[in-house]
């Protein structure tokens, strides 16, 4: 796969470059011992969150020492937010697309050139902050974070360091019943906003040039820098593979609904990077961490954690705990296992100080906007959850309720209907208990002063009447007191019929069933004729 | 050395005077002239006096000559070439020249023919800083690790002076990345100042001011992160305006340090200056920094001075910086600052002096800053994807070499300090301090300001030294930013222009007065520079290298 990538590339190999082309010259070829942390080795992953664990991934020995050990675990995820154009520039951004196709000057990191925001950046990752439960930053930055690596053109990555977009927040979800069950919550330590790196292209040996033998040569594709992410951090608070999978199957269900990212893993739209430590249980100290990488599907997060808990265990159990390195590894889908990727060399210094092109992110102006998005959503859902037609709360929530928020320049949280009287006004309409020019008179007395639609109803009187006998009392009298009406009607002016409606509907006080009334005047209108 | 000069004089004819029959023409139309500025000829410049007359708007002159048909822009441009060619064997102002110039003129000269609309800076020649990116020329800021680089668009600076019909002539000279008060860390060439070429023209900007001051062309662009425009308008007797941080894309600007550069505005006159600032000024969608504020027709503005009034400036407050008069500054600048000041008073002023306490505090904070931002702005030539690349068999040593064989010595040093600045554990003492001096310093300008309209100071400590003073004492040379270094900090606008001379090279050496004011207020400035030059008399700032162009081509 990745030589087929990297012929691709030899299709567009200067457009990297308007003028010096870097990468043609054989002098220029470059040995590199570093692997790619993101590999082009990707396995199938399904489209729908399922985890598939094999029975096969622990061993009934370990399972023995597990008991007396406790793993934790914590994630980083990084989303690619599904922006029409880049994080700081106008370059659109499709998987797939040529290398070095969808760059300019900007996401090239060329001299002189300037990133500009774009703003449904910052849209999206508010959107996501809510729906993630977290404290939003009025006032947020962006910082440099500095390191050199042929996939950064700049030389640093725009991201967010002390003051993060949002954070202090979690994510619930129930486990499957096939996997025991359960509500768990996850705490978010933060999400923050950051741009993309590109990805260095590798050709193993030889199918690029035969004649310099180096083990490994690259290329860089720049398509993918500068591509908008989020990075959403959790806290350290899974303890088994599956509520890990289940945490970021969770997550991906969530950008998917709100819209923010296409949640591929395959693709590298949300990409999990692991943490796993292991201690004795009881033992308040963490456990060397160990980071997982490379993990294309939920049921590999799964499947990598349980083995590397197991592996760590196992060190541990056979007092081989500084066995136990603080490194990077990487999941190896066919060998099931993990592997030792790259070793920490210390803790890397970033040198983050705050971002002098762009200024400061102020959410004061677009956040209650965005803010009401999701408060009107959560109305929306709570509404659902009381039993109601999901279309038609929809149509009252889309119509009426938004556009008396609207004139009265009120966010749902300040109106005073709650999502249980909605629901029940919708039922008393479907139920016939009142009719829906009833149910608009009470909604707006709801949104306006509050109650109930029961107490509303009977202290106005407004139930629905539904007797027949009592609307053809009211439709005879009609009947009588407009003779020259009824003459013109039977002498073919049927249009007439809407006049009689409508007086009926008077003397009822609005509280006639209309299909009733009409059937019934219908039958009065054409009796004689 | 003069004997290059010695060239035929019809070379070196225009546009500093005109045939006499284009003079008389000229005469004619003088008073048909509704520009506000006072619009003396160029011919007025050729003209035998024993008084001096002051400096007059290039542009406007050209533009006026132009659409009067008294001379061709090929007439014009081929002089500015030739007046060029011959100076610059001495001075080395140019990294490289245009060589579409003489078509440009001649496409010009055809719509002219055609009474076609030209724009306002239309056969205007402009050089331009070589860090600022020009799509059809190399740009390399002055460093070998860009050395042959051509950039793929314009700044948005270069784009407006284009669409203003304004001709690039060039790409000048400067120290490498703007890092250096002397141009003589550029990676390519040293530049001369014209006033006396055994010393330097001031940097960073060093080959526009002298390009400028040698009339090889008409204006040109520099960048200024801590004095790069205004020392070396100073030392080369040109006008320099610093524009107020914000007011001008930097998209297109190489960047040193992103928080502190500016692109400025060399010039012959007060006004010239002026109408470059406009050209070039604006929001920019393309720098997020810049404002959404008005641009006023800066030029427009310009008062006459031929009015009877005895003191146009009446009234303004000007505060003199104590400290910048003050130990350790040349007594000759002092002097012909405080010269400058009482001129002011003349002129309606009510001068007082002024204190920053803070003031010393700029240049720690300055390089702290700059050095930072730098470390972290230069760390895209890695010889990746352009410029000068290795050849190696590792990826470490591919940084390390294309780095250490592509950068000079005064920016590694630079990034060196910065990096430190920024690790681990000095972060606070250092880069964060540093932007707490900044607020104070922001502040205390701010304060001086509420009680003046203008501050006044010397532009440098000294005048122009000789080349190699400074050179292996970096101390003493980020010592002479002093003066220039509060008011990027300050992010406010400084206008620089000649105001006097010292002892020293074969004509005396020009000494510079920086004016500042309120942020956005670059309006004020000009008005201010141009009355003072206006009125500042037996002052001639033309220096010797073409002085003799002059006197002599009656």
């Amino acid at each position: 796969m990745a030589s087929t990538i990297f012929r691709n590339f030899q299709a567009h190999p200067f457009l990297l470059c308007p003028t010096t082309a870097l990468f043609g010259r054989r002098s220029r070829v470059l040995y590199c011992t570093m692997r790619n942390p993101e590999s082009q080795t990707a396995t199938r992953e399904k489209q729908q969150p399922q985890i598939k664990v094999s029975p096969h991934t622990q061993n009934n020995r370990l399972d023995k020492f597990s008991k007396d050990y406790d793993a934790v675990i914590g994630i980083e995820t990084h989303v690619q937010l599904s922006t029409l154009t880049k994080a700081f520039c106008s370059c659109p951004y499709d998987y797939g697309s040529p290398p070095n196709t969808n760059v300019c000057p900007i996401c090239m990191g060329l001299p002189g050139a300037l990133p500009v925001l774009n703003s449904k950046v910052i849209e999206f990752a508010v959107k996501l902050g809510l729906a993630l439960n977290c404290k939003l930053s009025l006032d947020s930055k962006f910082d440099r974070k500095q390191y050199f690596y042929p996939d950064l053109p700049k030389g640093y990555q725009i991201s967010q360091f002390d003051v993060p977009i949002a954070s202090g927040g979690y994510i619930d979800l129930d486990l499957p019943v096939e996997f025991g069950g359960g509500h768990r919550r996850f705490g978010i330590t933060r999400v923050h906003m950051e741009e993309d790196a590109g990805k260095l292209l590798h050709s193993e040996n030889g199918s690029y040039s035969q004649e310099i033998a180096l083990p490994l040569h690259f290329a860089v594709d720049l398509n993918r820098a500068g591509v908008p992410l989020l990075e959403i951090v959790s806290e350290p608070e899974m303890r088994t593979g599956i509520e890990a999978a289940e945490y970021a199957a969770e997550l991906q269900r969530l950008v998917r609904y709100l819209g923010v990212s296409n949640g591929n893993m395959q693709e590298g739209s949300l990409r999990c990077d692991v943490n796993v430590s292991v201690r004795p249980l009881g033992q308040l100290q963490f456990g060397t961490k160990v980071e997982i990488k490379n993990l294309n599907s939920f049921s590999s997060v799964s499947r990598a954690i349980d083995f590397e808990i197991s592996r760590q265990v196992q060190l541990l159990s056979q007092g081989q705990g500084d066995r136990i390195l603080q490194e990077t590894r990487q999941w190896e889908e066919g060998a099931q296992k993990t592997v030792t990727m790259r070793k920490k060399e210390g803790l890397a210094d970033y040198r983050y100080f705050p971002e002098p092109d762009l200024p400061a992110v102020s959410l004061r102006e677009d956040v209650l906007f965005l803010a009401n998005d999701i408060y009107v959503a959560n109305f929306f859902d709570a509404t659902i959850a009381k039993g109601a037609d999901v279309k038609l709360a929809t149509n009252w929530i889309m119509s009426d309720i938004a556009a008396f928020m609207k004139n009265e320049k009120l966010a749902i949280s300040e109106v005073k209907l709650t999502p249980q009287e909605l629901a029940e006004l919708i039922a008393c309409i479907k139920g016939g208990t009142i009719s829906g020019k009833i149910g608009k008179q009470i909604l707006f007395e709801l949104l306006a002063k509050g109650g109930t639609v029961k107490g509303l109803i009977k202290e106005k009187d407004l139930v629905q009447i539904v007797d027949p006998v009592e609307i053809e009392k009211m439709v005879d009298k009609v009947l009588a007191e407009n003779p020259k009406q009824l003459e013109q009607y039977r002498s073919g002016k049927t249009k007439l019929q809407g006049y009689f409606a409508g007086q009926i509907m008077k003397v009822s006080k609005g509280k006639a069933n209309p299909g009733l009334l009409n059937k019934i005047l219908l039958e009065k209108l054409n009796a004689n004729s | 050395m003069l004997s290059t000069l010695q060239t035929p004089r019809s070379l070196s004819r225009f546009p500093l005077h005109f045939p006499s029959k284009s003079f008389l023409l000229h005469t004619s139309t003088k008073s048909l002239s509704s520009e506000p500025v006072t619009f003396a000829s160029l011919t007025d410049q050729s003209i035998p006096t024993t008084t001096t007359l002051p400096p007059q708007s290039q542009i406007l002159t050209i533009r006026h000559s132009l659409i009067s048909r008294q001379v061709t822009a090929t007439e014009l441009v081929q002089s500015y070439l030739n007046r060029l060619r011959i100076t610059e064997p001495q001075l080395k102002s140019f990294l490289h020249v245009s060589d579409t110039v003489l078509r440009e003129a001649h496409e010009l000269d055809k719509k002219i023919n055609n009474n076609e609309e030209v724009g306002p800076l239309a056969g205007v020649l402009v050089g331009v800083k070589d860090n600022i990116c020009t799509a059809d020329m190399p740009s390399t800021g002055g460093s070998r690790i860009l050395e042959g680089y051509r950039p793929a668009f314009d700044a948005t600076a270069v784009r407006k002076i284009k669409e203003l019909g304004g001709i690039v002539v060039g790409k000048t000279n400067l120290d490498e990345f703007g890092m250096g008060s002397t141009t003589e860390s550029s990676a390519f060439q040293v530049t001369a100042n014209p006033w006396d070429v055994s010393r330097v023209p001031g940097g960073s900007s060093g080959g526009s001011a002298a390009a400028v001051s040698a009339r090889q062309c008409v204006v040109s662009l520099g960048s200024d992160t801590g004095g790069s425009v205004r020392q070396p308008a100073s030392f080369c007797g040109v006008v320099g305006l610093k524009p107020t941080y914000g007011r001008v894309s930097r998209f297109g600007l190489m960047a040193y340090a992103s928080s502190l550069d500016v692109i400025g505005c060399f010039g012959s006159s007060v006004a010239d200056a002026g109408i470059l600032l406009h050209a070039i000024s604006g929001h920019d969608r393309l720098d997020a920094t810049t404002s959404k504020q008005d641009v006023p027709d800066f030029a427009s503005q310009l008062v006459s001075t031929n009015s009877s009034e005895s003191k146009p400036l009446k009234g303004l407050r000007v505060g003199l910086i104590r400290e910048t008069v003050d130990n350790g500054v040349d007594t000759g600048v002092i002097s012909t600052i405080r010269a400058a000041a009482s001129h002011l008073e003349e002129l309606g002023c009510f001068v007082t002096e002024v204190t920053l306490p803070s003031f010393s505090l700029g240049l720690p904070a300055y390089y702290i800053i700059a050095s930072s931002e730098s470390s972290s702005n230069l760390s895209r030539y890695d010889g990746v994807r352009y410029g000068n690349q290795a050849v190696t068999d590792d990826l470490n040593s591919l940084y390390g070499d294309s780095r250490a064989n592509g950068f000079g010595s005064e920016v590694k040093m630079r990034v060196l300090m910065g990096t430190y600045a920024l690790s681990a554990g000095y972060y606070d003492a250092y880069y964060k301090r540093a932007q707490q001096v900044r607020t104070i310093i922001r502040d205390s300008f701010k304060a001086a300001l509420d009680q003046n309209d203008i501050l006044i100071s010397p532009a440098s400590p000294s005048p122009a030294y000789k080349i190699g003073e400074k050179k292996n004492d970096p101390l003493a040379m980020y010592a002479g930013d002093i003066m220039t270094v509060n008011v990027n900090l300050a992010g406010l606008p400084a206008l620089v222009i000649p105001c006097g001379f010292v002892e020293g090279g074969p004509a005396g050496l020009p000494v510079g007065l920086q004016m500042i004011s309120a942020a956005y207020d670059e309006g004020k400035l000009l008005k201010v520079g141009h009355i003072f030059e206006q009125t500042l008399e037996n002052y001639k700032f033309v220096p010797p290298l073409i002085a003799d162009d002059i006197i002599t081509s009656k």
